[in-house]
């Protein structure tokens, strides 16, 4: 049994369903990425699984217990983080309060989980005085997964961490994910760099019109000449 | 020799007519500014039943005042009103959370769009309006007591061997030191607590807080008694100053809301530094320049006007021509706030 588990997900945003009982998951230590065409519903299923979106039918469990009815906020607090694509950081505060704010749940002394941010990201070190809207799109991307880590969560939801950032940025970021990862962190990830993000991938979920299509390890997922041709730009 | 006589005499003459006045309303419209802001910040709404909450409170600072004065209790030469702050605080407080209770929060859990909230902030504007004067009345109080004066003109000149005198009020006195010991607070609180800064987040990005884990009644809840907070003691200060007329409180919250786009609305040093320019220019704007130009020109001379820019009566008119500009020429304000929408 995965950590992290959503089963035969179906459901949408008031309108016609998105998923069509599509079945994402992942385990401790793992790093799963979801790819897919655009409106394949890669960043819904994300979504759903982070209480965001009401599913119809299927449920969301979370080492073994079912967590379907709460709420993002209920979540976060079952120590599962969650980075959003875009307004990812606290613009007007500095490095370091978007860190204690990641922490705002926590009552202990929570310098030694922003000491190991801080060695995950040194730059952030840094610039840790600094306003998080002052800083390069790759620099706030990793406030952005810092903040996220400041939990100590057991899942880390990534949604499209390298939309707009450059390949050299995107190479590192993907770095730490997996150095994340060795820290028994189960990683789930969103990503439109189909290719690279599977390279990392111990699991890839290729899901098409809410569905799965295509499930696999990232390296055969890669190999498979179906899933290049149609997926990956051949 | 003479003329630094002269120069100076205008000067003491504009310190006394333009810069003390100036100085203490403006504090009084930066404390009132703030709580807008903070409002606007956080429930992402202009909220126009400001003024009339701050006429709330002040009107309970009032009342226990009179108490207090019959019961003999005081706390001279400071005003009596400072002692009954406390309780207008603590009443206002209440009111202000009871209103989001009973009206704000309905909207909030509908989501609905930031203008139906501000149109029921209207409501509460009128009936907030409508249970003051039903207890106190439409009439003026004057409830300061105490030492009238920290500096008076006759000592000044004794003082200084100027022709002119310089007078600073005790309620002057008081204002400006409140309201530094209250910005001071305010601000410890918001850059330094972990209320004041999941405050701040959520302000930033309210999305991002509720992922943090920030609960988003909760800094609500504290939004508003900050709000209460500063618009009693505003509303306090104020009417130690001049005097308290609900209306008057009522008309407030134009230059108040002047002074909090002006600085950039959302922005706490914004609503202060907004707070300041507007009530500047107002003073500016309709003082008569006559005597000051008499002592600066040659002697023997005067301006044959009274050199007044607009008459008293329409010192609100200054709001209104700061309120456009702005609006039109840099909507965000000087510190880069927020664009009412």
């Amino acid at each position: 049994m995965s950590h992290l588990i959503g089963k035969d997900m179906r459901g949408g945003y008031g309108g016609a369903d998105i998923l069509n009982g599509c079945t994402v998951s992942v385990d401790k230590g793992q790093i799963a990425v979801v790819v897919g065409p655009n409106g394949a519903g890669k960043s819904t299923a994300m979504k759903a699984l982070f209480g965001m979106l009401t599913l119809r039918e299927g449920n969301v469990t979370l080492g073994g217990r079912d967590i379907t009815a709460l709420s993002p906020q209920d979540r976060v607090a079952c120590d599962m983080a969650f980075v959003p694509q875009t307004n990812n950081v606290f613009a007007g505060m500095t490095v370091e309060e978007n860190l204690e704010m990641g922490a705002y749940l926590r009552r202990d002394d929570f310098s030694g989980t922003m000491a190991e941010v801080f060695d995950l990201f040194p730059i952030l070190k840094e610039k840790r005085k600094q306003f998080a809207g002052e800083l390069s799109g790759g620099q706030r991307q990793q406030v952005a997964v810092g903040r996220a880590l400041m939990t100590q969560p057991s899942v880390l939801m990534l949604d499209e961490p390298t939309a707009g950032v450059s390949p050299i940025v995107m190479d590192e970021l993907f770095d730490r994910v997996i150095a994340i990862k060795k820290t028994g962190i189960a990683v789930l990830i969103v990503e439109q760099n189909a290719r690279q993000a599977l390279e990392i991938a111990d699991i890839g979920y290729v899901l098409v019109s809410g569905e799965n299509r295509f499930t696999d390890t990232g390296e055969a997922l890669l190999a498979d000449a179906e899933v290049r041709q149609s997926f990956l730009g051949g | 020799m003479y003329e630094t006589f002269e120069l100076l005499n205008a000067l003491a003459l504009m310190s006394n007519f333009v810069f003390v006045p100036a100085l203490s309303y403006g504090s009084q419209l930066a404390l009132g500014a703030l709580g807008i802001t903070l409002v606007f910040g956080i429930l992402r709404f202009a909220n126009f039943a400001h003024g009339d909450l701050m006429a709330f409170g002040t009107m309970v600072v009032v009342l226990v005042t009179y108490w207090l004065q019959a019961q003999g209790i005081g706390i001279d030469p400071l005003p009596t009103a400072l002692l009954a702050l406390p309780i207008g605080i603590v009443v206002a407080v209440a009111a202000s959370l009871a209103i989001d209770r009973t009206v704000f929060r309905f909207y909030r859990r509908r989501r609905a769009a930031p203008v139906i909230f501000v149109v029921a902030s209207v409501g509460v504007m009128y009936v907030l309006n409508g249970v003051t004067r039903f207890i106190i009345g439409p009439d003026d109080q004057r409830f300061a007591d105490g030492e009238r004066f920290l500096i008076n003109a006759r000592d000044f000149k004794e003082m200084t061997g100027l022709a002119e005198g310089v007078t600073i009020k005790l309620s002057q006195g008081v204002t400006v030191v409140v309201a530094i010991a209250v910005v001071a607070a305010l601000f410890w609180f918001l850059q330094r607590t972990r209320t004041g800064k999941a405050m701040r987040a959520y302000s930033d990005n309210e999305d991002l807080a509720l992922l943090s884990g920030i609960n988003p009644d909760r800094v609500v809840a504290v939004t508003w008694i900050i709000a209460a907070v500063l618009a009693t003691i505003a509303g306090t200060l104020y009417g130690l100053d001049k005097s308290f007329k609900p209306f008057t409180y009522f008309q407030l919250i134009l230059p108040m809301f002047a002074a909090a786009i002006v600085g950039g609305i959302g922005q706490p040093v914004g609503a202060i530094v907004g707070g300041y320019i507007v009530a500047f220019s107002e003073v500016m704007v309709t003082y008569a320049y006559k005597k000051a130009l008499a002592y600066l020109g040659p002697g023997g001379w005067e301006p044959e006007g009274l050199m007044q820019i607009l008459s008293t009566e329409y010192k609100f008119a200054v709001s209104f021509i700061i309120l456009v500009i702005v609006l039109l020429v840099r909507p965000t304000g000087i510190f880069r706030g927020k664009v009412i929408t």
